[in-house]
């Protein structure tokens, strides 16, 4: 969708190298592209934002409500960070700068196709307002090959994840650890999921937990604590410390429950936090409340486990813990557990 | 001999720990159990009750579970899921009764 139709033949052009061949259609004003979305099934949407009467964001609120499964891409001219970054919020795929697009054709190519590819797999989108570490973090784990490619303001880093393992990082002229480490100190920015590169030539070895640690250490020796951000930073410091000890330990998240009605509950490594909290809370009142009618003692914690992980409760003296962990780990559960949550909490 | 019968009934009253299994419909009613007979039954089922409602509190959480120990400081409690109800065994963690590891966890 786009209202310039020179433009939109060049779109047409490009796309029709696309290995899938899909069919391709056309629109001039975002009237125009929501009947058409109306009229038939459609899997991807490329719109421009810049476009007279409704605007492409416009367009896509309204494809964002009535199409939730439509794969959707921003093409535009406009540079300005901040429409990046409201597409983003509006839950797109994927934002390419036209003349970029220009510039990189079998880049843009790749990501289409991949695009097309995903609607099969399913999934969820929108990620919003997590930390640059809970990404890396989850692609990491769910041992994923990727790339990331991070921008805040004009600055463009990216980062190769190849089977949940970093190989490579890019930022400011620098390549490895060193380029990783400078990305690691971003504490905002928008991130979108390239295709992977599976002949990346690696140039970090370190594993991410160790990677992780070293940042973190990093960044407390270089805390100016005179600097009137510095509550901001130790709290970004704090976060990342405390990832680190997650992914050392290898456990998959952690949820730290206060008390109901006090501070907010703290977790790392999941999005389920409010239902993980919840079960947290009732599953420490129902064993206390059975111990002391059995007489049975203070509770030390509670295992269990599903198909799909392992879970630890840890009640401690302010808050209750839950550590999960995959099902095929292993070795010294508890003490590992105990260990995290004792660290987490000092 | 009254004001001896009388001494012994006011000493508070304690049970020693359960050791075996049973199992519980869905309902909480507790279906058969090795335990002593001497161990009353009304603790018996609210043992079963608790468990089964920390199986409930987890699937209403949306995070069902196959299996559930309890580590207390003097009983061990494992309860597995059984369609509803639960097979529920019970280790005392004592010095003289050393009881098997758990296979996970």
């Amino acid at each position: 969708m786009d209202d310039d139709s020179d433009w939109l033949e060049l779109s047409r052009e490009v796309l029709s190298q696309l290995p899938s061949k899909p069919e391709i259609r056309t629109a001039t004003s975002g009237k125009r592209a929501l009947a058409m979305l109306d009229a038939e099934p459609f899997r991807l949407l490329i719109c421009d934002l810049k476009m007279p009467r409704i605007d492409g964001l416009q367009v896509l609120a309204i494809v964002r409500r009535r199409f939730p499964e439509l794969r959707t891409v921003v093409l535009s001219g406009l540079e300005d960070e901040e429409f990046r970054s409201r597409a983003y919020a509006l839950g797109v795929d994927l934002f390419w700068l036209k003349n970029e697009m220009q510039r990189n054709t079998l880049m843009y190519l790749e990501c289409i196709e991949s695009l097309l590819g995903r609607d099969n797999e399913g999934g969820f989108r929108g990620i919003q307002s997590k930390s640059l570490m809970d990404i890396i973090q989850m692609e990491c784990l769910s041992r994923s090959s990727t790339v990331l490619r991070i921008t805040r303001g004009t600055l463009v880093t990216k980062i190769w994840i190849q089977d949940g393992e970093l190989i490579d990082a890019e930022a400011e002229g620098a390549r490895g650890e060193v380029a990783f480490r400078r990305i690691l100190a971003w504490r905002s920015g928008t991130f979108e999921n390239l295709p992977a590169e599976p002949n990346r030539e690696r140039t970090i070895t370190k594993p991410i937990n160790a990677l992780l640690l070293e940042s973190a250490q990093a960044m407390d020796e270089n805390a100016d604590i005179t600097d009137p951000k510095s509550a901001e930073q130790n709290a970004h410091r704090k976060i990342v410390w405390k990832l680190s000890l997650l992914a050392r330990a290898g456990a998959e998240f952690v949820v730290a429950v206060p008390p109901e009605g006090q501070v907010e509950v703290e977790a790392l490594g999941t999005q389920n936090v409010e239902s993980q909290a919840n079960w947290t809370r009732r599953a420490a009142e129902i064993v206390k409340r059975l111990g002391d009618r059995i007489q049975a003692g203070p509770v030390s914690h509670l295992t269990a486990h599903n198909l799909e992980r392992q879970l630890l409760v840890l009640p401690r003296e302010n808050k209750t813990f839950l550590v999960g962990w995959a099902p095929d780990a292993d070795g010294a559960l508890l003490e590992k557990s105990k260990k995290l949550v004792d660290s987490w909490n000092s | 001999m009254e004001f001896i019968k009388k001494l012994f009934r006011s000493r508070a009253l304690v049970h020693q720990l359960p050791s075996g299994s049973l199992t519980v419909n869905r309902h909480g009613a507790v279906i058969t159990s090795t335990i002593t007979s001497a161990y009353p039954a009304d603790l018996l089922r609210e043992i079963g009750r608790e468990v089964l409602l920390l199986f409930r509190e987890a699937r209403t959480s949306q995070m069902p579970l196959a299996e559930v120990t309890i580590h207390f400081a003097s009983l061990r409690i494992t309860a597995r899921e059984l369609r509803g109800g639960a097979i529920i065994f019970l280790f005392p963690q004592t010095a003289y009764s050393p009881t098997p590891a758990a296979p996970r966890l």
